[in-house]
């Protein structure tokens, strides 16, 4: 099936160089880190987290959205999906290996990762974030590729293939569960301790990766002859429309139990994000512009002639992908680190090269998305002509 | 199962120390595990200092300013925790960038009430204490949060209730700094060697991407000598075994009031502090 992937059109070319070029530069940027350590980055004693972890944890979420169309088509045999699961397993796949490229680049002494296999520690909750990470991506990875060249022989999908399917819905809310975890089962983090945490992760979660979802339909609209169906995509709204109420939801319960029990320990990282805490406020604009954002677009995926307006939905998905990126990955790293345990405020912001980085490895994962994308449409191209 | 991968350690250690050169990281381990190491290791081990669960106690009505100051450079000298403060030799590391002081590493440091003990502000807090120089460090704590959150065992915790590092073994994910209610934990952003004024040999020099923090001075304790800090400490910090109801430490938890750091959180912190 590969060889598909090396026939491509003029611009299927040109965009693949232009993400190679943005990957060069986040090699090049890596390398100066490698060497010279993680002083290239804007992290400090006190924030010893960042822009890495942050965009991990989004793409986390992104990786779990997924299976917001395996339920519906495999549990509840909703035919409108059938076209796009694989769309949602090859995005899923993309996502998971930028997670883990994540991982890579923020770690100190990335020659020592198989340490992490060699000392396996059951009591780290890390050791099972690693576990079912990868796991997940190996089943995306086999039940995507046999589901295609199933399709493409015009047979069934193996039989064993079905058992692989089902068990990646529980991993797919494992990576996201676990990945809370990392965070909320902490003593010392105020803002992280809270058994809200997962399933506020996964509503972000259940949001922000159909929202993706539904942008990369308008782009395999536009630039291939296969439709992924306008149906499929509208229940594709609705599902984000509901994931957001709950995350909105779940952040007021939040809210209220923080401000009404008034426990210094946990109003001050709220504090800090929303209003500034003693003098320090870079995060407040972000913050905001994430609340409107989401609020926004529950407002344009509830008001049903806006919903299904074809040309709006686009830009509401962009929204909602931009205001829960910030609630998530900006918002979960500053409010958990500042202020810091002692309560001293310690600002973060990332460096260039950080960001560089960062956009390489989304660079890289774009390219591996463009590749699978290429074959799936392809292949059902090919069975429908 | 704990003293196979300890044993399994030491083979690391062994093997990195034969490239590195670092063969403190050997001697230093050593002590955690007498049973397997030379005789010569071992002999050294009769003067050493032991404990069921070694705790430390700060009496913070004797420390001023200065003997505070003198403890910190006691700890960090000693443990060539680097200094960024200090002028980098341009001829032996050419090329250094300039630093930033937030990433800087310690293991022992001096904070304001309020910030050493966040739970017990109080506006009302006497003068006396309120620009006290209070000694924060690692609490050694008998629950510990770093231990359980690290996924290489580079972060554990001896038997004698010391929590300490593998430098070679950690992979510098930084959990466990995420993990530490107390801040006591330090990640090496960068090569620390410019900012090592005078290396002690008796002890490792950490490498960029590595975590480090107080270690109770184990190295000592295994020689049978008291800890930096309590040495420059005047009389005021004592180390000794919690678990013994006649050590010195126990009679002064006997005789005076003590708190501990974020005591509700129940990591179980081995540092008392005396008001
Ligand atoms: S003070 Fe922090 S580093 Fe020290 S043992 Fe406790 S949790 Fe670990
Ligand atoms: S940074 Fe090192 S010591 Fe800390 S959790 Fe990671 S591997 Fe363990
Ligand atoms: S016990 Fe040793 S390592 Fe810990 S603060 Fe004191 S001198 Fe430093």
């Amino acid at each position: 099936m590969l060889e598909i992937a090396i026939k491509g059109s003029k611009k299927y070319w040109i965009w693949l160089t232009i993400l190679l070029v943005i990957m060069t530069v986040g090699v090049a940027a890596y390398i100066d880190q490698f060497i010279n350590g993680l002083m290239t980055t804007g992290l400090s004693r006190d924030v010893s987290w960042g822009f890495y972890i942050a965009n991990f944890t989004y793409l986390v979420g992104v990786a779990a959205g997924g299976v917001m169309v395996v339920i519906p088509f495999y549990l509840h045999d909703y035919e409108k999906f059938h076209r796009i699961t694989i769309l949602g397993e090859f995005l899923a796949i993309a996502a998971l290996v930028m997670c883990l490229l994540l991982v890579v680049v923020d770690v100190g002494q990335p020659v020592r990762l198989l340490n992490l296999f060699l000392y396996p520690s059951p009591q780290s909750v890390l050791f099972y974030d690693v576990l079912v990470l990868n796991g997940y991506l190996g089943l995306n990875i086999i039940i995507g590729w046999k589901v295609l060249e199933a399709e493409r022989n015009q047979v069934r999908p193996p039989a064993w293939t079905y058992p692989l399917i089902y068990l990646s819905i529980p991993f797919a809310i494992g990576i996201h569960t676990v990945t809370a975890y990392l965070y909320c089962g902490l003593p010392g983090r105020g803002f992280w301790l809270t058994a809200i945490l997962a399933p506020r992760f996964l509503a972000s979660a259940f949001a922000a990766g159909p929202s993706v979802l539904i942008l990369l339909c308008y782009v395999v609209r536009k630039f291939t002859k296969f439709d992924p169906g306008w149906e499929a995509m509208q229940t594709l709204s609705k599902i984000v429309c509901y994931a957001l109420i709950a995350n909105v939801f779940f952040f007021l319960c939040e809210i209220f139990v923080v401000y009404y029990s008034n426990i210094p320990g946990h109003v001050s990282h709220i504090q800090y994000l929303f209003f500034g805490l003693h003098g320090y406020n870079s995060m407040v604009p972000w913050m905001w512009t994430s609340i409107i954002l989401m609020l926004i677009g529950i407002a344009l995926l509830i008001i049903p002639w806006l919903r299904n307006n074809e040309f709006l939905l686009p830009f509401t998905c962009v929204m909602i992908i931009i205001g829960t990126w910030i609630d998530k990955s900006l918002g979960m790293i500053a409010g958990g680190f500042v202020p810091s345990p002692l309560h001293h405020v310690t600002e973060y912001a990332p460096t260039i090269k950080e960001v560089m980085i960062t956009l390489g490895i989304y660079a890289l994962g774009l390219i591996i998305l463009t590749i699978l994308y290429k074959l799936a449409t392809t292949v059902k191209e090919e069975v429908r002509g | 199962m704990m003293k196979k991968s300890r044993r399994s350690f030491l083979k690391v250690a062994a093997v990195s120390a034969i490239g590195i050169g670092a063969a403190p990281a050997i001697s230093l381990s050593s002590s955690s595990n007498s049973q397997s190491t030379s005789n010569a290791v071992k002999s050294k081990n009769h003067e050493a200092k032991t404990a069921k669960r070694w705790g430390m106690v700060i009496n913070c009505t004797k420390i001023s300013d200065e003997v505070a100051e003198n403890i910190v450079e006691a700890c960090h000298k000693n443990h060539n925790v680097p200094d960024f403060n200090h002028e980098v030799n341009t001829e032996k590391y050419p090329n250094t960038r300039p630093v930033n002081h937030k990433q800087e590493v310690k293991w022992i440091w001096e904070e304001h009430f309020k910030y050493a003990f966040p739970d017990k502000e109080d506006e009302f807090l006497a003068d006396k204490y309120k620009n006290l120089p209070f000694l924060v460090l690692c609490n050694h704590c008998k629950s510990a949060p770093c231990v359980k959150a690290c996924p290489t065992q580079a972060t554990f915790k001896r038997e004698d209730g010391i929590v300490i590092m593998d430098f070679h073994r950690c992979i510098g994910c930084r959990f466990c700094m995420a993990a530490c209610p107390f801040g006591s934990r330090s990640f090496n952003f960068r090569d620390p060697r410019p900012f090592i004024e005078e290396t002690n040999p008796d002890f490792p020099t950490r490498s960029k991407g590595v975590v480090e923090k107080c270690n109770l001075c184990a190295e000592r304790l295994a020689k049978g000598e008291q800890p930096y800090c309590v040495e420059a400490s005047e009389g005021a910090i004592v180390v000794g075994d919690l678990e013994d109801p006649d050590s010195d430490i126990r009679a002064l938890l006997n005789e005076n009031y003590t708190i501990r750091r974020k005591q509700t959180l129940g990591t179980e912190p081995s540092v008392y502090y005396i008001m």
